[in-house]
């Protein structure tokens, strides 16, 4: 007998117990499907993540007052002798003789705040910056202009805002440069909006107002004064090159601590993280993660297979006596189990590509409720395939094979 | 008996042994028959008396555990489970007692199952089929399904699937034992037309006297032994259709 014939029987076989064909299927369907859907959502976390270091901007090291935890207990630290950075600080380590290779740097001074439009009010950071600011941290002007040197040296209440209150305080026909709105209660022009860079690991990078840092300091907040200089929140420092990092770290120490005078016994009452301590911190967490999805995806193919493995041994009394049927007739071992062998593989084959298409969907669908860049790859749809493939030809071979090996009358007889 | 002409069926001294846990119960004990072509013969006996056992031996579908079967001068005994399956397919055609056809399946696709396995061309398969179904009657019935047709229309579906291939002999375990009555004289009928007409082989099993007579031979059998072997000398006539 041919292999058509063969394939032919198969799908007549399929075509006449549709119902069983269907819950094979779906076994497969289901385990396929949720193991390239969790994949998928691994993946695009994962590039989530990696984007958002992107979006930092590149070579940077960021720069806090006071100890960040570094996992001891809570007590250690020592937040009462902790003095603020200020914009001496700042300068101090943009002064190539101080500390070289350095490539830009940017203080912050950044409070929540409100930001009033017509009837439209909400809650948004407001980042006060130097010109700096966008280079560093990588932002994207797309109406109008940055904040200039001119109006830091005015403390000019010139704003610009990010790509969330663009949105939420201007409908999509108004023009927002040239306008104005109030931040705590103070008016202030807009001149320009930011490009959209997506939500950040220190919250949304969207939700922000950016206004000059001496109009922050001084006229809308009363930044506090210390060692003759006005406190910033951050100090962002742009190294020229990935290789200077660990020097440059190394630098900013020793002229923070000279500048804060901290004898050699005491901890640092700053802290210094480069974007590659953070993308370790991240990669644990995403590390994580990934175990988690995949243990999830491993259980549901696990499921899908026992759905399978039910299905196909829950018809063999059926399917006995078929076997008994078809031998009495002239049937062959060979031709029986070439049978049941199409059967899987057209079962397992449509079940993957339902199952696939299934898996797809439901990436789309995260994709757009959680703006989560999801990605199906290759090797996920390989490895929920393969599974469940075997799964299904084992299942449905094995018990065909011990059939096919009863003599007719013993297979009629079966129930 | 010996008139010459090979028999189809030789069977001499045929054991088949059955062992239930501890016990060896045997449900042939040494049964010798010989069947020549264009025959029509009945086998008659209590049930447990090993008729059918022997049915399933003659027909392919089980081996005896001692004796030796010919079935047209070739021996049987010793040939793999493929061997017999090519024998059951070609030269045997038999009918059971529960029809045994495949449900949910249409008349003529059940019709051409021995033919697929023959490697018949589809073409060819749809012809014979047709045929076959015409034979017993059920031209007007072919694309129904099992469950679609009465016991007897489903026997005649059985009995066409086993003379398509155009075998040495039909074979049928109590064929008619799931039927009423007039049904059941039905598929006599159906037998002594194939068998007049066509010279066909044909042996049954049964436990009514009335069916039995309407063959020429009767073989009763007891106990696992052939105790009885008469010719009929006046056959009752099945009305024809």
């Amino acid at each position: 007998m041919s292999l058509l014939e063969s394939a032919r029987i198969a799908l007549r076989a399929l075509a006449v117990n549709k119902l069983r064909a269907v819950l094979t299927m779906l076994g497969i369907i289901i385990g396929v499907g949720a193991v390239i859907a969790l994949l998928s959502v691994g993946y695009g976390f994962e590039d989530y993540i990696s984007q958002q270091f992107a979006g930092l901007g590149s070579n940077l090291l960021f720069v806090f007052p006071g100890q960040l935890d570094q996992g001891g207990p809570p007590g250690r630290r020592t937040t009462a002798r902790v003095q603020p950075l200020t914009l001496g600080d700042a300068e101090a380590i943009a002064d190539p003789f101080q500390v070289p290779d350095v490539a830009a740097v940017a203080a912050e001074y950044s409070r929540q705040g409100t930001v009033v439009r017509g009837g439209r009010e909400r809650s948004t950071q407001i980042v006060g910056a130097p010109p700096q600011f966008q280079n560093v941290r990588n932002f994207t002007v797309i109406e109008g202009e940055f904040i200039g040197q001119d109006q830091v040296n005015a403390r000019s209440r010139v704003a610009v805002l990010g790509a969330k209150p663009a949105r939420e305080l201007f409908d999509a026909d108004e023009y927002p440069i040239g306008q104005t709105i109030k931040l705590n209660d103070v008016p202030f022009r807009v001149i320009g909006v930011l490009a959209e860079k997506g939500g950040g690991a220190f919250g949304n990078q969207d939700d922000i107002i950016v206004i000059p840092i001496s109009t922050a300091q001084t006229r809308l907040f009363k930044a506090p004064v210390s060692r003759g200089a006005l406190a910033v929140s951050i100090i962002y420092v742009q190294v020229a090159s990935p290789e200077a990092m660990d020097q440059v770290a190394d630098r900013v120490t020793d002229v923070l601590r000279e500048r804060h005078r901290i004898s050699f016994r005491d901890d640092d009452d700053f802290s210094i993280i480069s974007q590659s301590d953070l993308i370790q911190v991240f990669g644990n967490f995403t590390a994580v993660f990934t175990v988690v999805l995949g243990a999830i995806a491993g259980i549901s193919l696990v499921v899908g297979g026992i759905g399978i493995m039910n299905i196909m041994l829950v018809s063999v009394t059926e399917r006995t006596r078929e076997i008994g049927i078809r031998k009495a007739v002239g049937a062959r071992r060979r031709d029986i189990l070439l049978q049941f062998l199409v059967e899987a593989i057209v079962l397992s084959m449509i079940g993957g590509a339902f199952g696939i298409a299934f898996g797809y969907l439901c990436s789309i669908l995260v994709a757009n409720l959680a703006s989560l860049n999801t990605v199906v790859r290759a090797d996920a749809i390989l490895l929920a395939t393969t599974f469940s493939a075997a799964v299904g030809l084992f299942f449905g071979i094995y018990p065909a094979t011990r059939a096919a090996r009863l003599n007719p009358i013993d297979a009629l007889r079966y129930e | 008996m010996n008139d010459g002409a090979v028999p189809l069926i030789d069977a001499r001294d045929l054991v088949k042994v059955y062992r239930m846990g501890e016990i060896e119960v045997c449900a042939l004990c040494g049964a010798s028959l010989q069947v020549r072509p264009g025959e029509m013969v009945a086998i008659m006996g209590a049930s447990g008396s090993g008729k059918s056992t022997l049915m399933n031996i003659l027909g392919c579908l089980d081996v005896p555990t001692r004796g030796q079967y010919l079935l047209e001068g070739t021996p049987v005994e010793g040939l793999d489970d493929d061997q017999l399956a090519e024998i059951r397919g070609r030269k045997i055609g038999f009918v059971f007692q529960s029809f045994n056809l495949l449900p949910r399946t249409s008349a003529l696709n059940n019709v051409e199952l021995p033919l697929i396995y023959a490697g018949m061309s589809r073409r060819e398969r749809r012809e014979r089929a047709e045929a076959a179904l015409q034979a017993v009657g059920l031209a007007d019935r072919m694309h129904h399904r099992p469950n679609e047709l009465s016991g007897g229309q489903q026997q005649r579906v059985a009995i066409a699937r086993a003379l398509v291939n155009q075998p040495a002999i039909i074979l049928a375990d109590e064929p008619t034992g799931n039927l009423d009555s007039r049904s059941g004289e039905e598929i006599m009928g159906i037998f002594q037309q194939l068998n007049a007409e066509r010279g066909m082989t044909i042996m049954f099993v049964t436990h009514e006297p009335d069916i039995a007579r309407h063959t020429q031979r009767i073989v009763r059998i007891a106990d696992g032994r052939i105790v009885d072997d008469q010719p009929v000398t006046e056959p009752l006539r099945a009305p024809g259709r």
